[in-house]
């Protein structure tokens, strides 16, 4: 089959790979007919994430069809409509069952490389490095899915594949992090970042009944989308000075929930600052660029919640705790635990309450995608989603 | 030193006894006292009696028992203090060959004995040096490895599992093999590098339902050990705390380093992975593979990872 490969940093190929097979009774092999490109992608496409190898296959954005099923798969059947949640979870461990699927105990075979990074292994996850299990990933024609039974959501037919390719990762992480800001009547949630899990935090947080969404970057296309389509108020962080603006929309308060939907890579208005924790980043003596988590705690009210669906890696400089501890912030955080969200998200997008469609800019053939790569990295032709059609 | 480490190191003594050190010290702390207190009559006992030197340096000999008398009765670096006893040994022996050369005799009969008798000891002391410093060589190469894993299943669900050690190779991946010969004994066989093989039988000495097993391979077992594993209710109603202790005491040589290699530089990890292997097949029923990891968790494996790709067919 054909599938989408990392050969090293900034390089992306199409190369001819063996059809995958089940390995484990709870397995399923889906042909995949809608994939997607995720910002976090960019993350190992900028080789950021460590233990990647050449040759591993990208993507953990994916619906297709069911053509075959482990022995122990009885919800599935060859035929069926599915979209795939991007973590591994296998449904029986206690994390599992307290719905933290993100932190599944026994989806990665490498745990012991993520004990050594992270302290305790999350859960493994498609196309996402050896860290987090070295599984073959979904921008292909086939791919295996292990725990069939607990992961694939089948997709009714009035729901297209570019809604449901939505369920697998950005709709439920941006919703996520939405709904750790713990939404009362009357509040302001403000966004940083406005690709797709931003937009959609902010279109959850209206969902969720936030009163203002004030969303942050520094693409005029973007924040106009955020403006047209989610009814948002937006600042270009290039343009004007996020503190001091935040403060100004909310009297002085600063919103009620701030959601960090940038992660390790961000940009800063200042090119100082931005060179400062670039060179670091380099040089490796940290690992991530974290201008919109520090922005963040800065901005927020005191009390408020700090909602993290950024994707981290490993570790921060200039972390500004005496802010956080005196001013009595909250911190929420994690992968999205997904499979929590696709069934009540599923049936909002059957309500019409939201098309998650809004966000794809770019539609091409799986053989594309090194170009589709290159757009969504450099942001050409205002790129917010590439979707891969197979 | 904890209960499973006392089943296998009477075995990694081997024949010395234990009490093998103190009884030397009792011995230099006799000789030691005597020829302090009563070096006239030692002197006459040994036929040395007619010189002046030998008064002086009977106590001096007496005074270097007693050193070694409190450092084997110490029980502190017994195979050392066993070594100053064989190197005193040897001192008697050439000051007695020296006072030999020039008597004749009844004196020459008596130093004759004497040589007799402290040459016999001096081979008792060589023989117990060599044996005390081999079993603590043995000791010292002992592995321990003390690890546990919480796992969401009640501890008797995960006590049956492993009560019946034919599931054992089905998450140690050292394991070849385990058959159940009758409800106590089995036969183990382990892979180890280069195609070494190692067997040993092994039995439960102790079997608790539902709260712990211990059990030890047979006598003669060329890398002799011993494993207990207790299954305690996790606090908080999260399933069962598994805790494990095993001790293996692979033999000098070839063997020994096939065996070493064979548990790696972290053997703690390798033990930490095989309950994580034992917590996948509880929990899900299989050991989790995936294309970078064909085989499930192995450290061997996150070393060598193959890119994530589909397995060719040649492989699976």
């Amino acid at each position: 089959m054909k599938a989408t490969a990392w050969m090293g940093t900034d390089t992306v190929k199409v190369i001819d790979v063996p059809d995958p097979k089940i390995m484990n009774a709870r397995d399923a092999i889906v042909r995949i007919c809608t994939t997607a490109i995720c910002g976090s992608d960019l993350h190992l496409y900028h080789g950021y994430i460590p233990a990647m190898r050449k040759g591993d296959i990208l993507g953990h954005e994916f619906m297709g069809e069911v053509v075959e099923v482990g022995p122990q798969v009885r919800n599935l059947k060859p035929g069926d409509r599915v979209v795939v949640p991007f973590p591994i979870s296998c449904g029986h461990c206690s994390s599992c069952q307290r719905g933290l699927y993100s932190v599944c105990e026994n989806s990665n075979p490498n745990a012991g490389i993520a004990e050594k990074i992270m302290g305790h292994s999350p859960a493994g996850i498609f196309g996402y490095s050896h860290l987090l299990g070295g599984y073959a990933g979904g921008q292909a024609e086939y791919a295996r899915v292990p725990f069939a039974d607990v992961g694939p959501v089948k997709v009714p037919d009035e729901v297209r594949d570019d809604q449901a390719v939505m369920l697998a990762d950005v709709f439920p992480t941006g919703y996520m992090g939405a709904e750790m800001c713990d939404i009362k009547p009357g509040q302001v949630i403000a966004v940083w970042g406005a690709g797709p899990v931003g937009l959609f935090a902010a279109a959850s947080a209206r969902l969720l009944g936030a009163e203002r969404v004030i969303v942050i970057d520094r693409f005029p296309y973007r924040l106009r989308l955020a403006e047209e389509h989610l009814g948002a108020e937006t600042i270009n962080y290039e343009q004007a000075d996020v503190l001091d603006t935040l403060n100004e929309m909310t009297a002085g308060r600063g919103p009620d929930a701030c959601i960090d939907a940038v992660g390790l890579e961000g940009h800063h208005g200042n090119a100082a600052m931005y060179a400062y924790d670039r060179a670091k980043q380099a040089t490796r003596v940290e690992t991530e660029r974290p201008f919109a988590l520090r922005q963040a705690i800065l901005a927020c009210r005191s009390g408020g919640v700090i909602s993290v669906v950024g994707a981290y890696g490993g570790f921060v400089d200039k972390f500004p705790m005496g802010a956080f501890m005196n001013r009595s912030l909250i911190m929420r955080t994690g992968q999205c635990h997904v499979q929590r969200y696709t069934r009540p998200l599923l049936e909002r997008i059957q309500r019409g309450e939201i098309d998650p469609s809004f966000v794809v800019s770019h539609r091409m053939p799986l053989r594309d995608a090194p170009k589709g790569y290159k757009i969504f990295q450099k942001k050409q032709d205002d790129c917010t989603k590439v979707l891969l059609t197979v | 030193m904890d209960r499973v480490d006392s089943v296998l190191l009477p075995e990694l003594d081997g024949p010395v006894p234990a009490t093998l050190p103190s009884t030397l010290g009792l011995l230099s702390l006799a000789l030691g006292v005597g020829a302090l207190v009563a070096p006239g009559r030692l002197a006459r006992l040994t036929g040395v009696d007619d010189s002046a030197a030998a008064r002086g340096v009977i106590p001096a000999v007496g005074l270097r028992e007693l050193g070694s008398a409190v450092g084997l009765l110490s029980g502190r670096r017994p195979a050392g203090w066993a070594w100053s006893r064989v190197a005193g040994d040897a001192m008697d022996l050439t000051l007695l060959g020296r006072a030999l050369a020039d008597r004749g005799g009844e004196r020459r009969r008596r130093l004759a004995l004497t040589t007799a008798a402290i040459a016999g000891i001096a081979a008792v002391d060589v023989l117990a040096a060599v044996r005390i410093r081999r079993a603590q060589r043995a000791r010292a190469r002992m592995i321990r490895m003390d690890v546990g894993v919480t796992v969401n299943r009640s501890p008797a669900e995960a006590y049956r599992f492993w009560r019946d050690v034919e599931n054992l190779p089905r998450f140690m991946a050292h394991l070849e093999s385990v058959r159940a010969d009758d409800l106590r004994r089995s036969h183990w066989i382990a892979r180890g590098p280069a195609g070494h093989r190692v067997e040993w039988d092994a039995e439960i000495i102790d079997d608790q339902p539902n709260k712990s097993i211990t059990w030890r391979s047979l006598p003669g077992t060329r890398v002799p050990n011993v494993g207990r594993v207790q299954f305690v209710p996790a606090p908080g109603d999260r399933g069962t705390e598994v805790r494990v202790e095993l001790r293996y005491a692979p033999p000098a040589g070839t063997l020994g380093r096939a065996v070493a290699k064979l548990f790696g530089e972290e053997p703690e990890q390798q033990v930490r992975d095989d309950l994580r292997r034992f917590k996948q097949v509880l929990e899900t029923g299989e050991v989790v593979r995936s294309e970078g990891s064909p085989n499930g968790i192995s450290v061997r494996q996150q070393a060598m990872q193959r890119p994530a790709q589909p397995l060719p067919a040649s492989r699976r």
